[in-house]
């Protein structure tokens, strides 16, 4: 069950190794931090947190504050395989029904529109009869989109659900209470309580290979590149160009939840 | 599995607020609402409720001790629960929770301490032994009843009561907050939520007190005192009135505007929940119930009182099912509705046991009175020194006569 952990950051560190400026500047730094602890522990906090507290800045860690993801999805690329969604649940351990990533598929005319997403699109899609004249059809990718003003962490009564420096929204599984607000409180149905853990969970990017330097499984088994990974402090970075320069589209705008999965060529349909 | 129609985001077939998150607002509602009655008379000085002045207080203490019970059994992690108290996170609707219940309550244990403290004092005196000491520590030592303590009593509870009616609306309005602030979900999502909730709140604890006072005089052989009984059925008349006009006025504005949500919502309330929202909340709750009130209120004078006593009773019977009904229309409502806008799942049956089942919501609703029966054995409810023995019900009340008098009558 380690892919969860949002303590990442701290086993990143490795404290056998001796860090460069190691002195009185160092002690006294420590010892703040220690205190701060401290601090957080009387004022209710768990062991972990202060722990945490205490060792998170490493400057061997993973430095959070040196990226800023972003997620860019190209409907058109996408032909609903259904690879990202098995993956996806076979790297995050998603229990049977749930979806962290699913895929709908829209077919769409003149005066009517289907939508469908059976079983989330993991097993990919067969063909398909509607009974009105088609014009369009196309594959679109959903996930969590990791809002920046997002109303999931706004509504979390206990602080269990956070966003990251680094720009993802997270949950702390050991600190959800299950109350399920943050369910209700976002637009786009990424979330669910695990009937497992009987907490919410949601897409993570994969926070635990990012941080390693890897790409989110989905991303990795894309057939078509349909699915991009980006980090938005690196001035190169493909998917930072492509929401510089293109025309790209977020999903229920007018909500103004500011998501940071991006899509290109979004059809009207889409919500 | 439920079955959709149309599309749902394939997370969103769940209803995740269940049955426990409907008693929610339902039992806040009672709290709520029984506490405006009391303050009608502690603080407005509407004297025709003298009779269930105290009544509605201890209904009031009565559903608040248990109102916090359905969120907590509703948690997937109850043990953790308290954390919302500990480490709340203020951004939170939810988090605000803990600070107005406990502040609520801590109002309310003392305004019922002042209220009942003669009658503790009363029966310290009376008793010996055990229930003395029992009695002697509730009464927290003091033992003065003279004038002035008295009066400090009085202005003591005037005071509570003016900070609790606040309180009371807070903690009230503050549940249709929770639903309203949801802009997920266009169903929840109007500032008139919190309105809504907080006048259907005052609807469901005049209609509670209704039906309580009847039962109550029932079963102390008296005749229930008309002047209280007629009050009672106006103000339950008026906010019936403010709350069927809230209601509708939410779904009218969302069609007038065909406001991109209207086209499921108006499926929503056609095919879904036909039954409970055009049937029950708006018809048998709504609808028949006005009129049941608009004959007690409009032609109180030429009613004989077994009428008034009936039609009152059955119209708040049908107000507590309309407002169960709108509890659940809102919160299940809301989820069967996919936030796609395109689908709309099965309608939801609770499980019948379990911890978020039927039996539960029933125990839920039983447990207050059972705590008003206590309530009663301990400090009884009604004021009976002075006044029940001698036989002059109500002095100051307006028409006396159908206090004492008229318990002979009926009985
Ligand atoms: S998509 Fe939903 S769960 Fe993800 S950050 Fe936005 S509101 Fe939160
Ligand atoms: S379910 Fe968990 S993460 Fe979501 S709002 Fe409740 S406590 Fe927070």
């Amino acid at each position: 069950m380690a892919p969860k952990s949002n303590a990442l950051p701290v086993l990143q560190s490795d404290p056998a190794r001796p860090s460069p400026g190691v002195g009185r500047r160092r002690f006294l730094a420590d010892a703040l931090r220690l205190s701060g602890g401290a601090l957080v522990l009387l004022a209710g906090g768990s062991a972990a947190e202060a722990l945490a507290a205490v060792q998170a800045p490493h400057p061997e860690a993973y430095r959070w504050d040196e990226h800023l993801y972003a997620y860019l999805i190209d409907t058109t690329k996408c032909i609903g395989c259904g690879s990202c969604v098995r993956a996806c649940a076979a790297e995050n351990q998603v229990p049977d029904g749930f979806y962290r990533t699913w895929i709908e598929r829209y077919v769409v005319g003149m005066e009517q529109t289907h939508v469908e997403s059976p079983n989330g699109g993991k097993d990919g899609f067969g063909p398909i009869q509607v009974g009105f004249t088609a014009t369009k059809s196309f594959f679109v990718p959903k996930m969590c989109n990791h809002c920046r003003a997002t109303p999931c962490v706004q509504v979390c009564p206990v602080g269990a659900s956070y966003r990251t420096k680094d720009g993802v929204v997270m949950v702390d599984g050991e600190r959800c209470i299950g109350c399920a607000y943050c369910v209700q409180a976002c637009p786009f149905g990424s979330r669910f309580i695990s009937p497992v853990t009987h907490t919410a969970e949601k897409c993570t990017w994969c926070y635990h290979r990012v941080t390693k330097g890897l790409r989110p499984a989905c991303v990795e088994v894309c057939p078509t590149g349909a699915r991009q990974f980006g980090d938005l402090k690196r001035e190169d970075d493909p998917v930072r160009r492509a929401i510089a320069q293109d025309r790209v589209e977020v999903l229920q705008g007018h909500l103004l939840t500011e998501p940071q999965c991006y899509y290109l060529h979004l059809d009207k349909e889409v919500r | 599995m439920p079955e959709i129609s149309g599309f749902s985001f394939p997370n969103d077939v769940h209803v995740w607020w269940s049955l426990m998150i409907v008693m929610y607002p339902y039992i806040t509602g009672f709290v709520a609402g029984a506490f405006i009655v009391t303050s009608l008379y502690h603080l407005f000085g509407r004297t025709e409720f003298k009779p269930v002045a105290r009544l509605a207080m201890a209904t009031s203490f009565a559903f608040l001790l248990v109102a916090s019970l359905p969120l907590q059994l509703h948690l997937g992690h109850p043990e953790r629960g308290v954390q919302v108290m500990v480490t709340p996170h203020f951004t939170s609707a939810m988090a605000g929770f803990g600070i107005l219940y406990s502040g609520y309550l801590a109002i309310l244990v003392l305004e019922v301490w002042f209220v009942w403290r003669p009658e503790i004092i009363l029966r310290a005196r009376r008793s010996r032994g055990l229930r003395r000491a029992f009695y002697a520590a509730l009464a927290l030592g003091t033992y003065d009843t003279g004038p002035q303590a008295l009066e400090v009593d009085h202005r003591a509870i005037t005071l509570l009561a003016g900070l609790g009616l606040p309180g009371a609306c807070m903690l009230h309005g503050y549940v249709g907050f929770i639903f309203g602030a949801i802009k997920a979900n266009p169903w929840w999502s109007t500032p008139l939520m919190p309105v809504i909730f907080l006048v259907s709140a005052a609807v469901s604890g005049i209609a509670l007190l209704v039906v309580l006072y009847q039962v109550v005089s029932r079963l102390q052989g008296r005749s229930p005192d008309q002047p209280c009984v007629s009050a009672l059925a106006r103000w339950l008349w008026f906010f019936l009135i403010l709350t069927l006009t809230l209601e509708l006025l939410e779904i009218i504005v969302m069609a007038y505007e065909r406001s991109e949500s209207w086209l499921i919502i108006s499926e929503l309330l056609t095919t879904r929940l036909q039954f409970s929202y055009v049937t029950m909340q708006m018809i048998v709750g709504g609808l028949i119930p006005l009129i049941l009130l608009a004959v007690v209120v409009l032609m109180n004078r030429y009613l004989h009182e077994r009428v008034r006593n009936t039609l009152s009773t059955v119209a708040a019977l049908l107000c507590l099912l309309q407002v169960f009904s709108m509890r659940w229309n809102i919160v299940v409502g809301g989820q069967l509705m996919s936030k796609s806008l395109r689908g709309l799942r099965s309608p939801y049956e609770p499980e019948l046991f379990g911890r978020e089942g039927v039996l539960m919501a029933i125990a839920l609703v039983a447990a207050p009175f059972v705590i008003l029966w206590v309530f009663d054995r301990v400090l009884g409810i009604e004021e009976r020194e002075p006044e029940a023995g001698s036989g002059s019900g109500a002095p100051e009340e307006r028409r006396p006569a159908a206090a004492a008098g008229g318990g002979v009558h009926a009985a």
